[in-house]
């Protein structure tokens, strides 16, 4: 497609030269965003029903673990991403034997992105009626079987709609990744666009992220709808 | 049979313990519909719930059989679980699942694996319940009584010997109420289920109950056959139940006697009596004469029954009130 449309975009964006690079930049973006959606999703999830369990009130109230987790969470979600990404760059070289590139860039937008979902899957829960609870703990249901059968299908839609925020969240954090060397279109944008004044980088790696969120915002928004069923 | 022995409950709020349950006793026995009726606040849905353990006593011991409950380690207690149903005020369905999967639910829950016994079993309890063309709907879609009949279906899926019913008719309308409390009655009676359940509405207690209990405050203040606590109510807070449930002229309570000549007199009929022309047969006896005041007749469960308040005036007023009691009639004098 972008073969035959070639000479419209060179015409529109004269300063790219060279759209395969642009091309391989968009699948690195995809490639860091799929990663680290998929971590980041495998650890908020867990991490958001142990902060609903143990909360006040809540099936297994314990207020010393509650507390601690919810530091924890709030210290990395008020570290600007920028900065824990430099921050943890240790911790990244020792996690996936790189700082750099792909693999370089998940640690880091994981680490940031799954304290920030954990604390939507927690607000998603805490919006699950608790006259359910109470039902399924009055048929002798194991703590589990609430959260696997009850908890998690009940919040299905705030899950997803959770979902799709942070992978929104997510793109952002890739991009400002790519100003320190971890590929992909904020890369490109960083290094053409920024220091080397081809402000036609600047404007196409733009859009196409606004397609991607847009992509990402309307694909999100069926799935919740989908599973909305109030 | 349920034994509540010396139990109570207090609950801690801001450092201090605030009781919801003064220490009671109290016995159900199996196969009985009994009704705790109290005003909000009263204590009856922690009394409900202790039953189940979803609340934990502060003191004293809950039996089931001869179970007692709280002592029952967690894995014990949720098989205890498995065999109570339990209907609510706001049925708690799982929105996301259709009526059959929440009506599979509590058979998941206790470990049946079997997906064709579980469809058997569906299917038998959509029937009773008449929601065979809803199965493949959400709750979302069905009326506040298709709900109910769902929490009934689920609440019934492991065959348990006790349901509890937590102000099931509540957010429900009069004619909704009536049906759903003749489910309940016919489950009664055909799966000699025993049930408790709690209300605020006499009515609920007078259409379904054996026994009931009466509860002002956390505390127990008149308990007995639904026949005697509603034709009979010593404590005032039962009075007012029962004027509650009753029309303000068949209740007689508003209406001022003072210019009434006579006796005032309030006769209650039980059973075959109602039917009976006793009534007519003793003044025509005694010659006495009498004027109806105020009157109802109306069942108790399944029992018929009346009240009539009645003026009598006459020389033989007295051997006309023995006569009556002689017939098995109640006979009191009411104050003016």
């Amino acid at each position: 497609m972008i073969a035959t449309h070639l000479p419209l975009l060179q015409t529109l964006f004269p300063n790219i030269d060279d759209w395969g690079e642009l091309g391989q930049a968009c699948i690195d973006t995809l490639l860091m965003l799929g990663g680290s959606l998929l971590l980041t999703v495998a650890i908020g999830l867990p991490l958001g029903v142990l902060l609903f369990l143990t909360g006040k009130n809540q099936l297994h109230a314990m207020p010393k673990l509650y507390g601690a987790l919810s530091l924890v969470v709030n210290v990395l979600r008020s570290i600007p991403f920028i900065i824990l990404m430099i921050v943890l760059m240790p911790v990244t070289y020792f996690l996936v034997g790189t700082k750099l590139g792909i693999r370089g860039a998940i640690p880091p937008l994981v680490i940031g992105a799954a304290p920030f979902f954990a604390r939507l899957v927690e607000t998603a829960l805490r919006e699950v009626e608790h006259g359910v609870i109470e039902a399924s703990q009055a048929m002798g249901a194991t703590t589990w079987q609430i959260v696997r059968h009850v908890l998690l299908p009940e919040a299905r839609a705030s899950l997803w709609a959770g979902v799709t925020v942070t992978a929104i969240a997510l793109v952002g954090y890739t991009a400002m990744g790519g100003a320190i060397g971890a590929g992909g279109l904020g890369d490109l944008a960083y290094r053409y666009g920024y220091l080397s004044y081809k402000s036609d980088y600047m404007v196409v790696t733009v859009l196409l992220l606004i397609v991607l969120v847009q992509l990402l915002q309307m694909l999100g928004d069926r799935i919740v709808t989908h599973y909305s069923r109030r | 049979m349920i034994r509540f022995v010396d139990v109570h409950k207090s609950y801690r709020v801001d450092g201090k313990d605030v009781p919801a349950l003064e220490p009671f006793n109290l016995e159900i026995a199996d196969g009985e519909v009994f009704g705790i009726i109290g005003h909000s606040g009263a204590g009856k849905s922690t009394l409900i719930r202790l039953i189940n353990l979803l609340e934990r006593p502060s003191g004293g011991r809950i039996f089931i059989g001869d179970t007692d409950m709280a002592a029952l380690p967690d894995p014990a207690l949720r098989a205890a679980r498995q065999r109570i149903g339990m209907i609510f005020q706001h049925f708690n369905l799982l929105s996301s699942q259709t009526v059959s999967e929440n009506i599979a639910f509590p058979m998941r829950i206790a470990g049946e694996k079997d997906a064709q016994a579980i469809r058997a079993r569906v299917d038998e309890l959509l029937q009773r319940v008449g929601l065979t063309a809803h199965a493949n709907k959400y709750p979302s879609q069905l009326s506040g009584g298709q709900k109910q009949r769902v929490g009934i279906a689920r609440a019934l899926a492991n065959r348990p010997s006790l349901l509890l019913c937590d102000e099931a008719t509540s957010a429900l309308d009069p004619q909704t109420t009536a049906s759903v409390l003749d489910l309940l009655a016919e489950i009664n009676r055909e799966l000699k289920l025993t049930i408790v359940l709690i209300t605020h509405e006499m009515d609920v207690v007078r259409r379904v109950c054996d026994r009931v209990a009466v509860l002002d405050a956390g505390r127990i203040v008149e308990q007995g056959t639904v026949a005697d606590v509603f034709l009979h109510p010593t404590h005032a807070t039962t009075q007012r139940f029962v004027r509650e449930a009753l029309p303000e002229e068949a209740a007689g309570e508003n209406v001022p006697y003072q210019n009434v000549s006579g006796r005032i007199m309030r006769l209650s009929f039980r059973g075959e009596a109602t039917w009976s022309p006793t009534l007519g047969r003793v003044t025509r006896e005694t010659g006495i004469d009498f004027n109806i005041l105020a009157g109802r007749i109306d069942r108790i469960k399944d029992m018929p029954y009346g009240q009539l308040t009645l003026a009598m005036q006459g020389a033989n007023v007295d051997a006309a009130l023995q006569a009556l009691r002689a017939a098995g009639i109640e006979v009191e004098e009411l104050a003016r």
